[in-house]
């Protein structure tokens, strides 16, 4: 099926918000529609889906125009789409939300349950999506409930498949997985429709690259072309993908943490982890997602109950401490979660800025909260961090999230501090967002504050990171420098020993691929002539996994500089 | 076919300005559908649900009334008759309210009517003009003090259900205060409205205490407390070694001493006294309390995110036992009004249905302090001119309770009201929210 946009025009008020777009997509091919956050991608998709009507332009469909009211009718033409966030019934199997308003009824009217989970696994096995029919959608993973979401359009005949933002919510195995199914439609002749602002992504998997900026198609590329290229098309301007940074100046050890362990009901998922940062330094904690790194940056402020080990701050004990008092202590923090844990997004901007410092001086007078103060406070903390707000009294919640965490960033190191926290700093944020975020985190290197970062983005890791220490199930499988190959580091991640063999334990197969998406295609993203030899000297330093490493080798930072 | 409610005139009214420049900060806990819902609106809803809940309250009373269904009997006879019996008898009942809660043209008339002033005065016919706007005030005294009960603690992202529970509690305290002691006037008083408020206070810091202790649910916490107390009133009245009046056998207590009385401020005619100023005083106290103090600002943030509060690092458990020890200290107030300003005796009725209207009351404020005292005026009202509007036209005085729920059903469903109207919902920000998602850089 040969699907064709012509002049898609779409306008919310003064707000243009696709103006002019025209694509076409090929059978069998996969289009990647490559954009900032309000570039008008998701907006072009709802158009095509159904969801809104254009106010110029027409759709057409192997030549024919078609017209969408609502999704029924684009499901029919044969569109699918899979959304960013899933459309699943959890407490049904996977079977019974395929089949979810399409149910199939035998002769007595009862639901042929036996046809459709057949049908679930014949599908699921030609394509080789490998899920379990009979299995309930909560008790999946993230991945898996995605594969349910395209079994389901293609159970409705899908030929052409959008995907929003698909690997926002997956780890970089799940991602390579995803790959692999794409390619597989593909072979099958569907078309799909890959809408993403991560350029390497866009990179490994488009047949053809739209990029859209401003509502606007500002270039169209195939894959060959560089990642510059596509970064300068998409924000309009040069771009940094790695921030320059010199090497590190590491001062004396600000944060010593020395067999943290945290208990919950599943086990531990911190089992008596060390470390120590120096004031100067970034720690670039990596690690698939879910490998204890939340509950540890939680356990470092005091979110959750330490069960052992301490947390020490220029020498004084933080372990019993509260959130309160980890916060006055000097720990600047930005959280993972940033709707959920980081702003109130019904607040202002203003007040947001003030989340934890609200009472105290100069915002707090006495009891009162001293509005003028607040006032200046925002006006000059939104000029200095180029946060985009109508105004200080915006709420906080209709920022895009770039400048959401712009926000929290302005808020958490404006105040003064001896140690940043950064938890998946740059998660869900496009290109110049992230490019802002990073320059500020080096920025505060720099200047003296010990910085974790942790991150589940190896990118991220090698563009920030002095120093990298990897998690796997609440431990630290080893300490490396920055210039360690991706191999390396996915083989920790996927748990092996340190300091030796290689071995395949956990959800990561074949932890070389699937740790490091880009290896087939290395990227400007991987550290240059350093990534076919792996560092001797942390090779030697690594010990069991609880060892602590020494901040030892900074002069090893210095590879990241001329990349 | 009705004339819009007389008695809407005070909910027309904005809440302060200064409030609304803030932000839309409501709680987040009870219930998605109901935070949406007081989000979604708008005065123009609150405005249209108004005059809904009159048109079908106008449309029961007429259906209701005998003589309007005989003349309707003979609707093809007589149309017009059937029409016009109709029309009188709704317009009647909001009339007979209007009367008895705003002002009555026949006691104005009959001022004019009198010699001079001075003896208007004496005889107590200027009086008889103020009196529906003295017992409208009067009425809503309780309903503006228990509304900012569950109002504050909305805020907080609490549903305070124990309005009832912490009215009894402040009840106990300013009755016994009240007819147990000699003190000197003012300070008999004085004594008693913050035992009245230190009174309902304890029953509020328990049920935020357990929440906070143990992650009960505050909603069930406060209805069990509810029914705790409820039945303890009961059994402290029904024993003359605890609050029974000695040689009483009917569950009253000892009248009050006078001096701790709430002073009249309209002389002895008018039952308008010093409770009204201290229902304003707390409407004030509460807005000032979340708009420009520390603490208000922590309830606000752990109402609108909790977990952002918690890393921000908020005791937001703590932060729940204040708001409900607050929330249930204004709950007392209203209880010290109404046992110290109108009853001047404890019985095991006297904490009516405060501590439900309380919850309307707040609903249809949408949970400000200003749009409290707007709501618990307008209900006063109907209170207040109902028992008149029966003795007039014969209508149940039940009729208001039907309106006051209609009203609260219209506000708490939006989009029932828009559909009636075909109002588009009222979304200012949704273009400048696209417009500052905008291109970031």
């Amino acid at each position: 099926m040969e699907l064709e946009l012509r002049g898609i025009t779409k306008r919310y008020g003064p707000l243009v918000a696709n103006d002019g777009i025209s694509l076409s997509v090929a059978p069998g091919q996969v289009h990647a529609l490559l954009g900032e956050n309000g570039a008008g991608k998701t907006t072009l998709m709802n158009v095509l889906y159904g969801l809104t009507q254009p106010d110029e332009g027409e759709i057409l469909i192997d030549g024919k125009p078609a017209k969408f009211g609502s999704p029924r009718d684009a499901i029919a033409a044969g569109i699918g789409m899979v959304h960013q966030h899933f459309m699943l019934v959890p407490v049904f199997t996977v079977a019974e939300n395929v089949t979810l308003g399409i149910e199939e009824v035998g002769p007595a009217g009862l639901l042929d349950r036996r046809k459709t989970r057949r049908d679930v696994a014949d599908l699921s096995h030609r394509y080789g999506l490998d899920v379990d029919p009979d299995a309930l959608v909560d008790e999946l993973p993230v991945g898996l409930q995605q594969r349910v979401e395209i079994v389901k359009a293609l159970v409705r005949q899908a030929n052409v498949l959008i995907l929003d933002e698909p690997t926002a919510v997956l780890t970089p195995a799940e991602t390579d997985e995803l790959f692999r199914i794409i390619r597989q439609l593909q072979d099958g002749g569907t078309s799909i429709i890959f809408i993403s602002h991560k350029l390497r992504e866009v990179q490994a998997i488009a047949d053809t690259i739209t990029v859209l900026r401003r509502g606007k198609v500002v270039g169209q590329r195939t894959p060959p072309a560089t990642e510059d290229d596509l970064a300068t098309l998409m924000v309009g301007r040069d771009v940094q993908l790695r921030v320059s940074k010199g090497p590190a100046e590491p001062g004396d050890v600000v944060l010593d943490v020395a067999g943290l362990t945290v208990a919950d009901e599943h086990g531990l998922p911190v089992n008596e982890l060390s470390f120590q940062v120096r004031a100067g330094e970034i720690l670039g904690i990596a690690g698939v997602q879910g490998n204890g790194q939340t509950e540890l940056c939680e356990a470092l402020m005091g979110l959750r109950p330490t069960a052992a080990g301490s947390v020490t701050l220029n020498g004084r004990d933080l372990t019993r401490a509260s959130p309160r008092a980890r916060l006055r202590a000097g720990v600047a923090y930005v959280p993972e979660d940033r709707k959920e844990d980081g702003l109130v997004s019904s607040f202002s901007v203003a007040e947001n800025l003030i989340l934890d410092t609200y009472n105290r001086p100069p915002f707090a007078s006495g009891v009162n909260l001293n509005l003028p103060a607040i006032r200046a406070n925002a006006t000059a903390l939104i000029e200095e961090f180029d946060v985009r707000t109508g105004s200080p009294a915006t709420p906080a919640g209709t920022l895009s999230g770039g400048n959401q965490q712009k926000v929290i960033l302005a808020r958490e190191v404006g105040r003064e501090h001896k140690v940043l926290i950064a938890s998946q700093p740059t998660r869900g944020l496009d290109v110049g967002s992230i490019e802002f975020v990073h320059r500020r985190i080096v920025e505060q290197r720099d200047h003296g504050v010990a910085v974790i970062i942790v991150s589940s983005e190896l990118d991220e890791i090698y563009a920030l990171a002095d120093r990298i220490a990897v998690m796997y199930e609440g431990k630290i499988t080893g300490f490396r420098d920055p210039d360690v190959p991706t191999a390396e580091l996915g083989r920790l991640m996927a748990g092996g020993a340190d300091g030796g063999h290689a071995l395949a334990l956990g959800p990561l197969p074949d932890a070389d691929g699937s740790a490091a998406p880009s290896s087939a295609a290395p990227s400007s993203a991987a550290p240059g002539g350093a990534a076919a030899t792996p560092s001797p000297e942390a090779a030697a330093s690594a010990g069991a996994p609880e060892t602590t490493a020494l901040a030892d080798a900074p002069e090893a930072a210095a590879p990241e500089e001329d990349s | 076919m009705t004339t819009p409610p007389p008695a809407a005139e005070p909910s027309a009214t904005p809440p302060p300005a200064a409030e609304q420049d803030g932000q839309d900060s409501s709680g987040r806990s009870f219930g998605d559908n109901l935070r949406r819902a007081i989000q979604e609106n708008t005065l123009t809803v609150i405005f249209l649900a108004l005059v809904s809940a009159t048109i079908i309250g106008g449309l029961l009373t007429a259906f209701t009334n005998t003589t309007v269904l005989n003349a309707w009997g003979h609707f093809f006879s007589s149309p017009g008759n059937a029409i016009g019996q109709a029309w009188d008898a709704a317009f009647g009942t909001y009339w007979a309210l209007f009367e008895g809660s705003i002002i009555n043209p026949h006691t104005v008339s009959a001022l004019f009517q009198q010699a001079s002033l001075a003896t208007a005065v004496h005889d107590g016919f200027l009086s008889a003009v103020f009196n529906p706007l003295s017992e409208t005030a009067v009425q809503a005294t309780p309903l503006i003090l228990t509304g900012l009960a569950v109002a504050l603690p909305y805020q907080a992202g609490l549903f305070n259900i124990g309005g009832q529970s912490q009215f009894i509690g402040g009840a106990i305290m300013a009755a016994w205060l009240g007819y147990a002691y000699n003190m000197p006037f003012f300070v008999h008083v004085v004594v008693c409205v913050i035992g009245a408020f230190v009174g309902g206070a304890a029953l509020g810091w328990l049920a935020g205490e357990i929440k906070a202790r143990t992650g009960a649910h505050e909603v069930i916490v406060t209805i069990m407390l509810n029914y705790v107390m409820l039945y303890f009133l009961a059994y402290v009245l029904s024993s003359h070694s605890l609050m029974e009046a000695p040689g009483g056998s009917d569950s009253i207590t000892l009248p009050i001493t006078s001096n701790a009385h709430l002073p009249l401020l309209a002389g002895t005619h008018l039952r308008i006294n010093v409770g009204f100023l201290i229902a304003l005083a707390a409407a004030l106290a509460v807005w000032w309390l979340l708009n420009r103090t520390t603490t208000g600002f922590e309830f606000r943030s752990i109402g609108a995110n909790a977990s952002a509060s918690r890393v921000a690092g908020m005791n937001v458990e703590r932060n729940w036992t204040r708001v409900m020890t607050i929330g249930g200290g204004l709950a007392g107030l209203a209880a010290a009004t109404v046992i110290l300003g109108t009853d001047f005796t404890l019985n095991p009725q006297s904490y009516g249905t405060y501590g439900i209207d309380a919850i309307t009351v707040a609903l249809l404020g949408l949970g400000r302090p200003g749009g409290v005292v707007a709501a618990g005026l307008l209900f006063g009202a109907l209170h207040a001119g109902s028992p008149g509007m029966q003795v007039a036209t014969g209508t149940p005085v039940q009729i208001v309770q039907v309106i006051q729920a209609l009203i609260v059903l219209f506000v708490a469903a939006p989009p029932l009201v828009r559909t009636i109207y075909r109002v588009r919902a009222a979304r200012a920000r949704g273009v400048s929210t696209t417009m500052s998602k905008g291109w970031n850089a």
